[in-house]
């Protein structure tokens, strides 16, 4: 089961942050296939936000393929964004962890690291991130 | 639960040319709106807006002096409508010398076939409020969530709530908020919810009405009221505002130096070297507030029906 953090303030519409919160638990492994989604009631009991945005971020999920509703039982998980080329101990990451162990020895700071990585994310990605 | 909890088409609240004088004054005036059933509801205005007003209407204690206001169809107060509705006034009047399972003991027997006791008494017990103690005793907050345990109690299809969170701390206002959308989660009431704290409201409402001066401003969803206006930052010099603006519905534009920031209703692209955002609720609000000449604004929903099909 997760927990929903809602923050007011941050500009981002209360349904994507739990759009992307739940995403977040999928790569984290945090929610698997099978899991379930905490109820709109348990939410807003939780949290004190409308349920008709806790169950629209739920339709967004369910329509990227990501949650199922079946009637009368609740929302379930149905696939993973879990990457294992992206676990610990995997060959990518321990690269990723060397390079940046390089880069310190080169005298770059946590700054110029996040600067650098974000450039070279864009080049190879394009565009800035999305807010999902 | 897998379909929201608004229904469209079903339609709680409807006013038709509302209006109600005091003595010489207008406190609500030519006002027509439509509300959707399931909804969660701001009505928002400044003091004096007519807000309290509007809710005692819906609740049947008060008659319109001009034009209707239907609930569910149906005349408030009348006796298949009243039992569907439940109204929290702002001074929430309790018996003092009741004790809150005295109290709950009221709501059982003035809504007989209805009354929800577990519903009621899981509200105070969720505050770790006693049954044995006396109404009189209780902080404000406490008294405020008796006052709510008897609307929950009720199973109302409607919930009209006025100023309900004005005096709880940080700690009971989320406890009651949660309540109030667990109680709309699990039975898909129609809630209207009058204030002036707008924090109180972002995340919570789905649906906004704001008057001002007893007319309508602005109804609908808050998501399409949202996405109706753009807040502009540009350069402009001179006076009067920019050419370009003149096909957009301006509600507000303010000048600071050489900086121009405006809030519009854009019909069709904006031309020039304007920055466009989203404006916030809170911005959005007090545009209007601040501007009383702009014209209201109905989303579809929130157009009555009865007034369509009469046109």
């Amino acid at each position: 089961m997760v927990e929903f953090r809602i923050d007011r303030r941050s500009g981002v519409a209360t349904y994507l942050q739990i759009v992307q919160q739940v995403k977040q638990a999928l790569r984290l492994g945090l929610l698997a296939p099978g899991d379930k989604l905490p109820t709109a009631k348990e939410v807003v009991a939780a949290t004190a936000i409308n349920p008709n945005t806790v169950l629209k971020a739920y339709r967004e999920l369910d329509r990227e393929g990501l949650v199922e509703a079946r009637p009368g039982l609740g929302t379930f998980v149905r696939r993973s964004l879990a990457r294992p080329q992206a676990a610990a101990g995997s060959p990518l990451r321990a690269e990723l962890a060397d390079w940046m162990h390089r880069a310190r020895e080169a005298g770059l700071d946590r700054e110029d690291v996040a600067a650098l990585l974000a450039s070279v994310l864009e080049e190879g990605f394009g565009g800035p991130a999305e807010a999902t | 639960m897998t379909g929201l909890t608004f229904q469209p088409e079903r339609t709680a609240l409807e006013a038709v040319g509302l209006g109600v004088r005091f003595r010489r004054r207008w406190a609500l005036r030519d006002c027509s709106f439509r509300l959707p059933a399931g909804r969660v509801c701001a009505l928002v205005g400044p003091n004096g807006a007519g807000k309290s007003t509007l809710l005692s209407l819906a609740a049947g204690l008060r008659r319109p002096t001009e034009g209707s206001l239907t609930v569910f169809g149906g005349r408030p107060g009348a006796a298949d409508v009243r039992p569907r509705v439940a109204y929290l006034s702002q001074d929430k009047p309790l018996y003092p010398r009741f004790t809150i399972a005295d109290t709950l003991r009221m709501g059982r027997e003035l809504n007989p076939g209805r009354w929800d006791q577990a519903a009621a008494e899981r509200t105070v017990a969720d505050g770790g409020l006693s049954s044995g103690a006396r109404i009189g005793d209780l902080s404000g907050g406490q008294r405020t969530r008796v006052a709510l345990a008897l609307a929950f109690g009720k199973r109302p299809e409607v919930l009209l709530l006025d100023e309900p969170m004005a005096d709880l701390d940080p700690l009971a206002r989320h406890e009651m908020t949660a309540a109030l959308m667990g109680q709309a989660a699990e039975h898909a009431t129609t809630v209207v919810i009058a204030s002036h704290v707008l924090a109180e409201l972002e995340g919570v409402c789905d649906y906004l009405l704001l008057i001002a001066d007893g007319r309508v401003r602005l109804a609908g969803e808050v998501e399409d009221l949202l996405a109706a206006h753009t807040v502009l930052v540009g350069r402009h010099e001179g006076p009067g505002l920019p050419r370009e603006f003149a096909m957009h519905t301006v509600v507000e534009a303010r000048a600071t130096g050489r900086q121009l920031t405006a809030l519009v209703r854009p019909d069709g692209p904006v031309a020039g070297q304007w920055k466009a955002a989203e404006p916030s609720l809170e911005e959005l609000l007090l545009a209007h507030l601040r501007a009383p000449g702009a014209p209201p604004l109905l989303a579809p929903s929130a157009e009555p029906r009865r007034y369509r099909a009469a046109a």
